[in-house]
């Protein structure tokens, strides 16, 4: 018999972390669905269950000293709709789902799932994103591009919560944010694709290039990013098929239910080749 | 086994059962307030929609253990309101309505949409509707109706 606790506070449920085998539950909008039963029976889950989407502790969002800090219970909404959340994320989660959903769901649900298709991810990790993991005797940051490590698996242990995202802030002077599915809303992604670039100078000072649901986990690569720095957007420009030549290598996707792994990585290729011209 | 204390229609109920059970079928079963309906069960279609705490959910989605101390109303207790009576007039000018398996969830999505935006774009409707799917009207009809309830309704909202 699985076990059902509603904690009251966060200290309570780190306590109950601690003590047993819990799945921690925010929303629900995901694992509603990948433990759904029968209709008109209770949902099917297999674990005990920590319901933490209404600890108060959890919920809200603070800009402080150059970074956005998001409670791992708040809805994706409230976050879309807040004035100091970085535009691409508010992008991002704008073509996730629904609003019924959105009013549900939340970033750290998002990021505990680690799909590879989740849609938060590609621009969280563009963001250089930090989530903070608590357990009964204290906490630690870690980067999210190192949390999540395959598809569905994370380098949380049983007895940690995520409490909070972290977000720098960083103004790029150009950014983009697409995403390709079968239907614009509720639509699980096909391929997305996140870029930032920032200049100084004429010159390039940082450019960030991710890519969703084409490999196990987001496709980042910051020597390849880094080859760019001190270059022009001409030269960039340019030298484009050396840019392909090495994402060709890194993208590996796979044939799923939703699309193929020719389409994912000719679209994910040409979303990139389609910012860089755009630059 | 827990104890699940809410309000629904504007009463406070409180169910004592299975907290994993989906709040579409607590809502359905346990109060026989059978307006909204199960089509997909996964989130897809929004014929489930309630409006919790003012907006709009899937019931099929939300789990009964989160549903403790929220305000919840089904289209059954939308249905008393000023707000439901301007909807429902607009949807029936603009022949918004056809099978009607999807119009309890559209006109809970139309409400909440208001309810955050009172004078939403034909863009932002889109938007607001964009969870709720209708295999009889093609839309149009559906987005014209909010715009014409947006417009009879003003100040209500």
């Amino acid at each position: 018999m699985v076990k059902h606790i509603i904690p009251e506070t966060l200290s309570e449920a780190l306590k109950y972390l601690y003590q047993g085998d819990f799945q921690i539950i925010a929303g629900g909008t995901d694992l509603m669905v990948q433990n759904r039963s029968w209709s008109e029976t209770p949902v099917n889950f297999t674990k005990n269950m920590l319901y933490c989407f209404d600890l108060l502790e959890l919920k809200g969002i603070n800009v402080i000293d150059g970074r956005v800090e998001i409670g791992a219970m708040t809805t994706l909404e409230t976050i879309m709709n807040h004035p100091g959340v970085p535009s691409l994320l508010c992008q991002a989660i704008g073509e996730m789902a629904s609003p019924a959903i959105r009013h549900v769901a939340t970033l750290a649900g998002n990021i505990g799932n680690a799909s590879p298709a989740g849609d938060s991810l590609p621009v969280l990790i563009l963001y250089d994103a930090w989530v903070e993991l608590r357990n009964m005797a204290g906490f630690r940051m870690i980067l999210l591009k190192d949390l999540i490590v395959g598809p569905r698996k994370t380098a949380m242990h049983p007895e940690e919560m995520i409490v909070k995202i972290v977000i720098p802030i960083h103004n790029f002077d150009f950014e983009s944010y697409i995403k390709v599915g079968g239907r614009k809303a509720d639509a699980i992604a096909k391929v997305s694709f996140a870029g930032a670039v920032e200049i100084e100078d004429d010159k390039i000072a940082d450019i960030r290039l991710t890519f969703g649901a084409v490999g196990k986990t987001v496709i980042r690569n910051e020597t390849a990013e880094g080859a760019w720095i001190g270059m022009t957007i001409t030269e960039l420009k340019t030298g484009i098929w050396r840019l392909i030549d090495m994402y060709n290598q890194l993208i590996q996707p796979i044939d799923d239910q939703r699309s193929n792994k020719y389409y994912r990585k000719t679209v994910a290729i040409n979303l990139m080749k389609d910012f860089i011209d755009r630059l | 086994m827990a104890i699940i204390k809410f309000t629904l229609n504007h009463k406070q109920v409180i169910v004592n059962g299975d907290p994993n059970r989906r709040l579409l079928d607590v809502i359905r079963n346990d109060f026989n307030l059978k307006g909204l309906k199960e089509g997909c069960g996964e989130g897809e279609c929004g014929a489930c929609a309630v409006l919790i705490n003012h907006q709009i959910v899937n019931s099929c989605l939300y789990v009964l253990a989160n549903a403790e101390g929220k305000d919840i109303v089904t289209i059954e207790g939308f249905a008393e309101t000023k707000r439901f009576a301007v909807i429902k007039s607009a949807f029936e000018t603009a022949g918004a309505v056809q099978c009607g398996f999807c119009t309890p969830g559209m006109i809970i999505a139309t409400e909440s949409l208001l309810n955050a935006n009172p004078h939403p774009s034909e863009a932002e409707i889109k938007i607001g509707l964009s969870g709720n799917l209708c295999r009889c009207t093609g839309y149009n009809m559906i987005v014209e109706a909010v715009q014409i309830a947006m417009k009879a309704g003003e100040g209500l909202w």
